[in-house]
């Protein structure tokens, strides 16, 4: 199985991963060479198996509908690229 | 006093034969002297210097958990309030978080002393620590091969003597590998049974954390304070926590181990083939039988896992959007080029290639084929250690199918890499506990026996590795120029 270098680009894009133009082929050829290990999954008959999604199969646990972090905004905000007002700030999404 | 055990430095410290601040000291020193190895990412000399200050006012008053004045340091994968936690990525470089994990506020409850944060593969996504952001790691034992990893700067840190114990965490080997090519005792617990919550996520339905220390007797302890149920983490099991201590001693007499025939695959390394028959056949000499069992579907585990945990860490990576911590790249025309640039810029090419394969693997015309098949596959793989396990208490074999190789021997080609995993990443699908012990060297490099056991086994996977440990001297090796 190999993914052209088209391929590598729209998942690229689907994953929002700026990735260099120089590399593309490399990572053509690396995810190429992963697809091909992992087909060999397909030679095993997994019919009537059930997927395992975690290794417990526990159910989700629930707790009572109560908070109990408090609000930390400026805390957390702190750590932030820029804000203002208490707002995470963004490009202009629409004009 | 950097080569004696946790317990021997708790003894120490409460006859007053130093201070907590003395011991800290002597650590902090010896991680200045061997910074060349690149161990750590963090020193945190002055916090450390406060807390051991505050350490010695706890014994003076009689303080009675062991760890209390211990130096301890770890792995840079555990959020740390008010120190910087970079997960060894360039998008966390300028990340200090505003909490503690789980697992370091029990440190800090126990009265231990962080003297900072080790270096690791970027993401934890590695065997070699090659990929961290920070650069390679050296291993102690010859500093132009790697340590292992991702918790390589756990491991190297521990066999330098940098620390007397550390923490790691394991998704697919992180913890064992690097125990088995740095010649120290790791513990992956039970997937559930430590903590995750404020341990940054790469594949959630495998990573675990776990103790990496210089003897089965000193990662008791670490687990001691490590385990146990905690509401912040939705997939902890809220099941008692033993006294890890308590059955170290007990008699081996009657112990069934399985040998997996499929762990003796011909890449499989014959001088380190030959350490791990040795090592199984010092069990016997302890009262254990010996069987011979299969997994058959071991072979499937590498393709499984690494669409599993592709997939898992290409959805867990994109809370990484420059928007509201870590890298943000410059000047971005539009939202879209504010998420391309700052994940382009500040992900390394290993963790660029995972997500690049879990984002396919989970789109739509593959998601069946790749990862309802690795997830079928996953139940193959732990009904086969299941049903093995029904027969003996517990597996034993090799934890790489070699010794540790050389710094960039292996970076050109990550499917070589991935690879080097086939003993270990099993275990994380099924979920099982694992130990690494170390058991020899070939070629003057340190080889790690794997034992292997059934869930929320570690009481009785301590027990035979301590008593493996004193029959042997393997664990108390120090690479030349650490002693």
């Amino acid at each position: 199985m190999s993914l052209t270098t088209d391929e590598v680009k729209k998942i690229a894009y689907l994953a929002r991963l700026g990735i260099d133009e120089k590399d593309i082929t490399a990572y053509a050829s690396d995810l190429s060479n992963m697809l091909d290990l992992m087909t060999q999954m397909g030679e095993t008959n997994t019919d009537n198996v059930q997927p395992m999604a975690h290794p417990m199969d526990q159910m989700q646990r629930l707790r009572p509908d109560v908070a109990t972090e408090t609000n930390q905004r400026e805390h957390f905000q702190s750590i932030a690229p820029q804000v203002e007002s208490g707002l995470y700030l963004v490009p202009k999404v629409l004009d | 006093m950097h080569n004696k055990t946790i317990t021997e430095l708790a003894k120490d410290l409460r006859a007053g034969e130093y201070s907590s601040v003395e011991l800290t000291q002597t650590y902090l020193d010896r991680i200045k002297q061997h910074q060349n190895l690149n161990c750590f990412i963090t020193v945190a000399e002055e916090q450390a210097l406060i807390n051991a200050k505050i350490a010695d006012e706890q014994l003076a008053k009689g303080a009675t958990n062991l760890l209390t004045g211990i130096p301890i340091a770890q792995k840079d994968i555990f959020c740390t309030q008010g120190i910087k936690t970079s997960c060894g990525s360039k998008m966390l470089d300028n990340f200090t978080a505003p909490y503690d994990a789980t697992v370091i506020e029990k440190f800090n409850t126990s009265g231990a002393v962080m003297l900072g944060k080790l270096n690791m593969d970027e993401f934890a996504m590695g065997s070699s620590n090659e990929t961290s952001f920070y650069g390679a790691v050296k291993n102690p034992w010859d500093i132009n091969t790697v340590p292992g990893g991702s918790s390589g700067g756990s491991a190297a840190a521990v066999a330098a003597r940098l620390s007397p114990a550390v923490t790691g965490t394991d998704t697919g080997g992180s913890i064992r590998q690097p125990a088995s090519l740095c010649g120290i005792t790791g513990l992956k617990p039970t997937y559930g049974r430590v903590s995750r919550y404020g341990m940054i996520a790469f594949a959630s339905s495998l990573d675990q954390g776990g103790p990496m220390a210089r003897s089965a007797e000193d990662a008791a302890i670490l687990l001691q304070t490590m385990a146990g149920f905690d509401t912040k983490d939705s997939t902890s099991v809220d099941k008692a926590v033993p006294d890890y201590s308590a059955g170290l001693t007990n008699s081996l007499k009657g112990l069934k181990i399985g040998i997996p025939k499929e762990f003796f695959s011909e890449e499989l390394n014959t001088d380190v083939a030959a350490v791990i028959e040795t090592a199984i056949d010092e069990y016997k000499k302890l009262g254990a039988e010996i069987k011979q069992v299969s997994l058959p579907n071991m072979k499937l585990a590498i393709p499984a896992y690494y669409v599993i945990a592709s997939a898992e860490c290409s959805a867990n990576l994109s809370r990484y959007d420059g928007v509201r911590f870590g890298y943000r790249c410059d000047q971005p025309d539009d939202l879209n080029d504010l998420y391309i640039r700052s994940r382009g810029e500040a992900f390394g090419s290993e963790v660029k290639r995972r997500i690049l394969m879990g984002t396919y693997a989970l789109s739509a015309g593959y998601y069946d084929a790749y990862y309802i098949k690795a997830q079928k596959v996953r139940r193959l793989i732990s009904e086969d250690f299941s049903k093995a396990l029904s027969d003996v208490d517990v597996l034993m074999g090799p934890v790489a199918p070699s010794p540790a190789f050389g710094i960039g021997e292996k970076t050109d080609d990550p499917i070589e890499m991935y690879l080097a995993d086939m003993y270990t990443i099993a275990i994380n699908l099924a979920g099982l506990p694992a130990m690494s012990i170390p058991a020899g060297f070939v070629d003057n490099k340190p080889v790690g026996l794997q034992i292997i056991g059934n869930y929320f086994t570690e009481d009785h996977l301590l027990n035979i590795a301590h008593q493996y440990q004193q029959v042997s001297d393997w664990h108390k090796q120090t690479p030349k120029g650490f002693e």
